[in-house]
């Protein structure tokens, strides 16, 4: 039954995608008029005017350039010509080092929140007041501190991806059962052994829904932040195709900035799904 | 015979009530309660039972009054006092043996993973879990899991056990299975067991004291009823036995009209010298409180 379902979500899937593509390269159609114009001028002049194609570029030419991008991936022909797999690299390796200190950070003051109800209180104002903060405010201060653009993009994704880990944590084991904790009291579990052996696993399935939610508002910060500091980085790709007017590099590097940030949640629910346990 | 190891002197429980005021649960409770013996509670719900027994686990601190262990006031909980919980609670990332064991090397700290899983399996095998070792708790039916509660309790060899109603979320076979389970445990290991039931069979078949507690709140310990049932009674004839009737009438008549009249009938209860009662060996079986309490003292001497 669900084989069969799965198969056939699979084929509407499949089919919805080419009907897209198939409107997509409708849509690009070049128009038919063409001025008569001045040679001159017409030399000034798009394709758009000059010849009647559309400005837009069609699935086939994003689909050639993907191809293109997918065999030569890594290839570094200085600043302004990489390979969008360099760039991705760069972007992915920013998000883990900014990620990887937000976990240091998030997991142990998400602990010390959810279990002790004074810290809980206290700590809430500055939490409620810096979490709405957009990260990308936070830019202008990171440069001017820490003067480094690399580093203070690695910033703007700790500061964006502490909140939801924080909040998740201390949610989590705020609420661990009070029985799970009475039992682990009348054995006379010392508070070190009872944080990791009843309170963490616990409150894992939380804390990692905490950090999908993290890694998602991470991945997307990343490319606002790259496009900010420029260098390198898939945001920076994007601003630099722009700039190129390079919609065909663009429309590509949406769709990659897509894949990675499907693979990032996926590998997040998996470990979520590795730590839950069913009651 | 007094052999007392633990005991509550004077524990009282009050919570702090709307517009300033103080609910007390119960007060001023005396109970003790001897070495190898099996004590039931009943009382209605909100009567404090389960404060009494959190009380004696050391997981609730009484608004007054002391706990006394070994002639030694004890302060929060003991692994001498493990606890069967009503819902069991188990980890239910852990299986069966990961239960087991975190109970084990809770007490045994320097035991390798090795003697930690032996020691473990022996008391799984004991209340006859064994090949569902490497289950998770989801895994297992209702009396399976409580039995891995009752195995975690064993496997550190307390000096007590402490119940609260752990077979009230069975079905009738499985608590009739797991009662007898109990008992052979209890009567070979030599356990202290305090037990919390609202189960009146269930306590004249395990007990061998049954402390009725009155309404709460302001809830008192009105009698301790001595079971006079012999103690090697079994489950199939128990209900044949003389006697039988006799203790149940009782204990029922208590929950039925006694536990809301007695303090104000009984004008000269005295918490620390509760009547103990051994229904049958009175003249009448439907004793009013008074002359209950009455040969209860004179039974004491």
């Amino acid at each position: 039954m669900t084989n069969t379902l799965s198969l056939r979500a699979a084929v509407v899937s499949v089919l919805l995608f080419a009907v897209f593509v198939f409107a997509w390269h409708l849509a690009v159609q070049g128009t038919t008029q063409v001025a008569d114009m001045d040679p001159e001028y017409a030399a000034l002049m798009g394709k758009t005017a000059t010849e009647g194609t559309s400005a837009m570029p069609g699935p086939l030419d994003v689909g050639a350039a993907l191809w293109d991008h997918i065999r030569r991936p890594f290839y570094d022909n200085g600043p302004n010509d990489k390979g969008v797999g360099l760039q991705l690299a760069y972007s992915i390796a920013r998000v883990l080092t900014g990620y990887f200190f937000a976990v240091l950070v998030a997991i142990p003051i998400g602990f010390l929140i959810g279990m002790s109800p004074l810290m809980s209180r206290a700590l809430d104002p500055f939490i409620q007041v810096l979490k709405p903060i957009s990260p990308l405010a936070w830019m202008p201060l990171a440069l001017y501190t820490i003067r480094d653009s690399n580093q203070s993009a690695i910033f703007v994704i700790f500061i964006c991806s502490l909140w939801p880990m924080l909040i998740n944590t201390a949610f989590g084991v705020a609420q661990v059962r009070k029985e799970w904790l009475n039992v682990a009291r009348t054995l006379e579990v010392g508070a070190f052994r009872r944080a990791f052996t009843v309170i963490l696993p616990a409150a894992a399935p939380t804390i990692v829904t905490g950090m999908r939610i993290s890694i998602g508002i991470a991945w997307l910060v990343i490319v606002a932040a790259e496009m900010l500091v420029g260098g390198t980085g898939i945001g920076y790709f994007v601003w630099n195709e722009w700039n190129n007017l390079s919609i065909v590099n663009v429309i590509n590097a949406i769709l990659l900035i897509g894949l990675v940030g499907m693979v990032l949640d996926q590998i997040l629910a998996r470990f979520g799904r590795m730590l839950t346990f069913p009651e | 015979m007094s052999d007392k190891f633990i005991s509550l002197e004077g524990i009282a429980k009050r919570y702090p009530g709307p517009g300033g005021s103080t609910t007390t649960i119960f007060q001023d409770l005396w109970l003790s309660m001897d070495r190898g013996t099996f004590t039931c509670v009943i009382g209605h719900s909100g009567c404090g039972k389960t404060t009494v027994l959190n009380i004696l686990a050391g997981l609730d601190t009484p608004s007054a009054g002391a706990l006394i262990v070994d002639n030694q006031e004890a302060e929060g909980p003991s692994l001498d006092r493990a606890v069967i919980f009503q819902s069991h609670a188990l980890l239910p990332w852990r299986t069966v043996m990961g239960n087991v064991a975190f109970a084990v090397s809770s007490k045994w700290r320097k035991w390798n993973t090795h003697q930690v899983r032996e020691h473990a399996q022996t008391f799984i095998d004991l209340v006859g879990l064994s090949g569902s070792e490497h289950k998770r708790p989801s895994e297992l039916s209702g009396g399976m899991k409580q039995r891995v509660g009752i195995a975690r309790a064993l496997a550190i060899q307390p000096k007590m056990m402490l119940m609260d109603e752990p077979f009230s979320a069975l079905d009738a076979l499985t608590r009739g299975t797991l009662q007898d389970e109990v008992r052979r445990i209890c009567d070979e290991t030599g356990q202290t067991t305090f037990m919390i039931t609202h189960d009146v069979d269930e306590a004249i078949y395990l007990a061998d004291r049954i402390v009725l507690m009155t309404n709460g709140p302001g809830a008192v310990l009105a009698e301790i009823v001595e079971n006079p049932l012999p103690k090697d009674r079994q489950r199939n004839d128990i209900h044949k036995h003389p006697l039988f009737y006799a203790v149940r009438n009782h204990i029922v008549d208590f929950l039925i009209t006694r536990s809301r009249t007695f303090v104000e009938q009984t004008p000269d209860y005295d918490p620390r010298n509760v009547a103990v009662v051994r229904p049958g060996f009175e003249p009448t079986v439907a004793v009013s409180a008074d002359e209950t309490a009455a040969s209860a003292r004179l039974a004491h001497g």
